[in-house]
């Protein structure tokens, strides 16, 4: 049957899976927005800001492991979604973004709202195109939507003029692609996993770094088996938290800058590091050149160019994690490493990193670990970047995947909210709290509507400690407490939540801290607590950038003022 | 070690390729001497020969983001495999009356053709390895160079089937290189 181009793209995305698009339109989506309705199994939801459309449909795509989808007009609205593919892009998740374009007869003469977004998105995208045809529309669909999700995800961008989406064509939807120079190793060289089970065997004071990989690739269960099978401690990296259950016996917190002292200590020590899914990042390694200075390396990756890249690695495998660790599960023995095990025990003792202490004020730790305890640990959490994040990565203690919804390697600010509505469109059953700083919140602040408008349970709190926190702490600790440019004028977060239409409470008091907690929790639709914290409270540990991991700086006599 | 790596690749004919090639190196900051570009005797192919200069692990690690790109199909370095490397350069340079003789009898000696004369110049047309070229650019300074247009390096791997050779009973295929040496049976790790 003919279909147009508008038609042709609703079609392929429902067989693609697809059930949400965040969106905003503009002049040249024009088509596509009559179409739409057309299409109810589509769900369009109407953002404020397309920066909004973009991390919603990536928080959306790690909850729930399909292609994200978000949608922009030509020129402005195609640029405001850069920062959300970049975000995607570092962090490796499957998200498909549409950029409307001017009619194919407008493109290279600066037409109004023309920007050569394909251009513009190639460092940050594993595939984009600009279509200049309706005939190779579906074909196209289909191939970026298979490059999102294969191998390594990431995002990818089709950039589709006017005249496209009105063009007719007769649809067939492909059934197979053409992508010679797309080949994803997704099973690792057996005799690498061979000489990887030979060190896993012989290790003395093995570790495992189970990074984001393992989420994507499901394979928490192989990660269990290997772990428990062999007797080796469990430290995550930052995107790898929720990975490996932290209530598990052998898991030891995660590794890096604000990483627990006892991770980053016990991978310093090892003989051997058993890397998973993960890429040696510089926020985890601490000193590169002297990181885990007395082990041997096996890293598996799905992604060649991932080995070697910052360090060098003994037994590399190339390979989608859980196929590899289901054949090195095979040729593991079974071993114990009681006097390892009991070596990290005591560095956990003497490092404490995730006890609250005690304190009159309003702790940010204090109201995480709150949170923690009136979910149970039964919620996602959604952060954006700072002090807040990292406390929120501290202080709750995750025992499922992708319960921890964080921009890992772009590092984000202002992810929080919109990351927060595309993780509650993903998991609507999922009790969603959202951890915005004071700073991060107010950049991508009017996706409240978008909260409101689509009704949904999402509990926000806003961490107002009146600076950019994170950027503060540097300035006290590393610049002499030369504080600049990181003092923040804020408004009243609760007149602005009832401007909203949002319900919200002002905590300025530790006892006040639970109750707002539960009252969230109890009201249904978005809830927002604007707790007022201890304006220069620090996260710790802290390795100072250039030095090793194991050098990391704690609270002045923070074992002693601990609660018991 | 810093020196010149020479790379050749497949890749499907697709607009956007050149400028994601151009985009991967720049962005680990190599200068690019040069790309010769040029369809191939499969259809909707072509073959790049990429010479950039900069340390082999690094150039290395460049090569797995080149390879990573979804239209490169292989990507190759052959740079110790002692290529068969050769550029083409064409050469417009002043010709007077009394200097003519000369710079034919270089040109000569060099294997280049004269193919345009005109009353005060002359174009020479050269190929070769880069050294051979660049030695008669220089002898051909002193005369006056008015115009200079070089192809860049193209490259062939030496005897048999090659990196990119594409087999008739073999699809295309991607190949992973840089094994470890003692798993040379399985093409990849
Ligand atoms: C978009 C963006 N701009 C700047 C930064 C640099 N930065 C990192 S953390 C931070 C402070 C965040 O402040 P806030 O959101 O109030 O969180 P806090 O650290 O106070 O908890 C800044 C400015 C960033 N990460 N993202
Ligand atoms: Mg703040």
């Amino acid at each position: 049957m003919m279909k147009t181009g508008a038609e042709i793209l609703c079609e392929c995305l429902i067989k693609e899976g697809v059930e949400v698009i965040f969106g905003f339109p503009g002049g040249v989506l024009l088509p596509l927005y009559d179409t739409l309705p057309r299409y109810p199994e589509l769900r369009h939801i109407l953002v404020r800001h397309e920066q909004g459309a973009a991390h919603a449909a990536d928080a959306y795509a790690r909850v729930t492991g399909k292609i994200g989808v978000c949608l922009a007009t030509s020129g402005p609205g195609a640029t405001n979604l850069v920062t959300g593919i970049a975000n995607a892009y570092l962090d490796c998740v499957p998200l498909l973004a549409i950029t409307g374009q001017v009619p194919t007869n407008f493109i290279g003469k600066d037409a109004f709202q023309e920007i050569d977004i394909t251009g513009i998105t190639i460092p940050i995208t594993k595939f984009n195109n600009l279509v200049t045809d309706v005939e190779d529309l579906a074909m196209l669909i289909k191939e970026a939507v298979h490059v999102a999700l294969t191998g390594k995800p990431g995002p990818v961008l089709l950039d589709i003029p006017r005249d496209v989406f009105l063009g007719k064509t007769e649809f067939i939807y492909p059934d197979k692609i053409d992508l010679p120079g797309f080949k994803p190793k997704l099973f690792g060289h057996p005799s690498q996993i061979k000489k990887a089970a030979d060190l896993v065997n012989t290790a003395e004071r093995p570790v495992i770094i189970a990074g984001h990989g393992v989420n994507i690739s499901s394979a928490h269960v192989e990660l269990k088996e290997l772990a428990e099978k062999s007797q080796v401690p469990v430290v995550t990296t930052f995107l790898g938290i929720g990975c490996f259950p932290e209530s598990h016996v052998l898991s030891y917190g995660w590794l890096g800058m604000h990483g627990m002292g006892y991770a980053n200590k016990a991978v310093h020590s090892s003989d051997l590091v058993i890397a998973i899914g993960m890429r040696f990042d510089d926020r985890a390694t601490g000193l590169v050149a002297s990181f885990a200075p007395n082990a041997q390396i096996v890293h598996i990756d799905v992604d060649p160019a991932e080995i070697g890249k910052n360090l060098p690695v003994d037994v590399p495998i190339v390979g989608d994690v859980k196929n590899v660790l289901q054949v090195l599960n095979k040729q593991i023995v079974k071993r114990e490493h009681i006097a390892w095990l009991s070596q990290v025990d005591e560095w956990r003792a003497m490092h404490p990193a995730t006890e609250v202490r005690e304190h009159e004020g309003v702790l940010p730790q204090y109201i995480i670990r709150q949170i923690y305890e009136a979910t149970r640990g039964d919620a996602i959490i959604v952060t954006g970047v700072g002090q807040a994040q990292m406390w929120a990565a501290q202080y709750f203690f995750y025992d499922k995947p992708n319960s921890f919804v964080s921009s890992g390697g772009l590092g984000t600010m202002g992810f929080e909210l919109p990351g927060a509505i595309g993780v509650k469109v993903g998991a609507p059953n999922e009790t969603v709290w959202c951890i915005a700083g004071d700073g991060g919140f107010q950049m991508t602040i009017q996706e409240l509507a978008t909260m409101v408008q689509e009704d949904l349970d999402i509990n926000i709190a806003v961490f107002n400690n009146g600076y950019l926190g994170m950027v503060r702490q540097w300035q006290e600790l590393i610049y002499n407490k030369r504080y600049f440019g990181t003092q923040l004028y804020n408004p009243d977060f609760v007149k602005i939540a009832e401007a909203y239409g949002i319900k919200g409470v002002r905590v300025t008091k530790k006892i006040d801290v639970r109750p707002a907690i539960e009252k969230s929790m109890a009201h249904k639709g978005p809830f927002l607590i604007e707790f007022v914290v201890e304006p220069e409270e620090n996260v710790y540990p802290f390795v100072p950038p250039g030095k090793m991991l194991v050098e990391f700086l704690e609270l002045p006599n923070h074992a002693t003022s601990l609660k018991k | 070690m810093i020196r010149k790596h020479i790379l050749i690749a497949l890749v499907q004919d697709r607009p956007g390729v050149l400028n994601r090639i151009a985009s991967t190196i720049r962005r680990r900051n190599f200068n690019i001497d040069s790309i010769a570009v040029g369809s191939i005797e499969v259809p909707h192919l072509s073959r790049m020969t990429i010479v950039v200069e900069g340390d082999d692990a690094k150039v290395e690690q460049v090569r797995k983001q080149l390879d990573k790109i979804i239209e490169v199909i292989r990507i190759s370095d052959i740079t110790n495999d002692n290529p068969v490397a050769r550029e083409m350069a064409m050469i417009k340079v002043k010709a007077s009356a009394s200097t003519r003789s000369e710079i034919i009898q270089i040109t000569d000696i060099f294997r280049g053709n004269i193919v345009d004369v005109s009353p005060d110049s002359l174009i020479i047309v050269v190929t070769g390895n880069q050294d051979k070229i660049e030695t008669l650019i220089e002898l051909l300074r002193g005369f006056g160079i008015r115009e200079l247009s070089r192809t860049g390096t193209i490259a062939l791997p030496r005897g048999g089937a090659g990196p990119l050779t594409i087999e008739e009973d073999k699809p295309l295929r991607h190949v992973v290189e840089h094994i470890p040496a003692e798993e040379e049976e399985l093409p990849n790790w």
